[in-house]
């Protein structure tokens, strides 16, 4: 592993962390004991100074929400199974599970992408009440095979879409941190400091 | 207007997860994704209520799309249930992913149940 310690460090050091809230560790750089204090003093879950986050979880969720509803109007069910729920939750995971890889261990992004996209648009899209109420519907309306199959697939399909989603992003994120960093040595060998600038501004 | 209830429910679901998320995990130390789960068990409890009250003719289409499709989808999630149960397995945190996989799949569905029976009990 050839990236900075703070970014295998910060997904480490919460493992459960929901995936919306800005990471808890400060950076190295800051030792900043002010805003932490601040923290401890503040309401946890109050609004104030939250409002950006919450404004872009809530435009996130809403694309999520209309998402998924396109998704059941394209789709509409066909017998009693319900494909698009099972199809529209093991995508949601698959996508969380390289949307986070890359924001916490690949990219330095804006502070508000992983709330919107993260919390809001895959949170949105993703549904676990329709899972629950379409199983217990099945098995109330004497679909009680087709209920338990829905039950016992739809777990291990999300789990390993997100665990697949994760581990391809990392893959593909070594193999893409190799490559670049020979090209970069032979580029600052020839450009010299005027490449340096650009790359830093 | 379909779309207009779905975005107003969506709108106002997915920050409420995230504000009761931050609430719960701020009140606890452990590794255990607690917020996920009250949200989740919680939408799952309005949307049986929902469904049964559609079903016994007690609440239209328009509120079924606002609250069943926009509010009580964007409350909760099965993206961020199953990569917080990848993470606890990653970290090595393993029964605490069977267990969030167990509790939240149960506790779900019997909130589902519940909100049903309630529907049963004010509306049949």
């Amino acid at each position: 592993m050839t990236a900075p310690p703070d970014r295998i460090a910060a997904p480490a050091a919460a493992p459960s962390a929901h995936p919306g809230t800005t990471p808890q560790s400060p950076t190295p750089q800051s030792p900043a004991p002010q805003p932490s204090a601040r923290r401890r003093t503040r309401a946890p879950g109050a609004a104030s100074g939250q409002a950006p986050v919450v404004a872009a979880v809530a435009v996130g969720g809403a694309l999520g929400a209309a998402a998924r509803h396109a998704a059941s109007l394209l789709w509409p069910a066909v017998g009693a199974f319900p494909w698009t729920t099972l199809a529209v939750n093991v995508l949601g995971c698959a996508v969380i599970g390289a949307f986070m890889v890359a924001v916490t261990e690949v990219w330095t992004v804006h502070r508000l992408l992983r709330p919107f996209f993260g919390t809001g648009v895959l949170g949105g899209f993703t549904t676990f009440s329709t899972y629950a109420v379409d199983v217990t519907s099945l098995l109330a309306d004497g679909h009680a095979r087709t209920g338990l199959v829905y039950l016992a697939v739809t777990v291990p399909a999300a789990l390993l879409a997100a665990w697949g989603g994760a581990a391809v992003t990392r893959r593909l994120a070594s193999r893409m941190r190799r490559t670049p960093a020979r090209v970069r040595v032979r580029v600052e060998g020839l450009g010299g400091p005027a490449k340096a600038e650009e790359g830093a501004a | 207007m379909n779309w207009l209830l779905v975005v107003a429910g969506g709108m106002v679901g997915a920050p409420l997860r995230y504000l009761t998320d931050r609430a719960v995990q701020a009140r606890h130390d452990t590794g255990f994704p607690w917020g996920t789960l009250a949200v989740n068990v919680a939408g799952c409890l309005v949307l049986g209520l929902l469904t049964g009250a559609v079903a016994h003719g007690a609440a239209s289409d328009s509120v079924r799309l606002l609250l069943g499709t926009g509010f009580c989808g964007a409350l909760t999630t099965y993206s961020t249930f199953s990569y917080e149960t990848v993470r606890l397995a990653e970290t090595g945190a393993r029964f605490l992913a069977a267990a969030n996989v167990v509790v939240g799949v149960v506790a779900g569905l019997g909130a589902a149940l519940t909100g049903a029976g309630l529907a049963d009990a004010l509306w049949a």
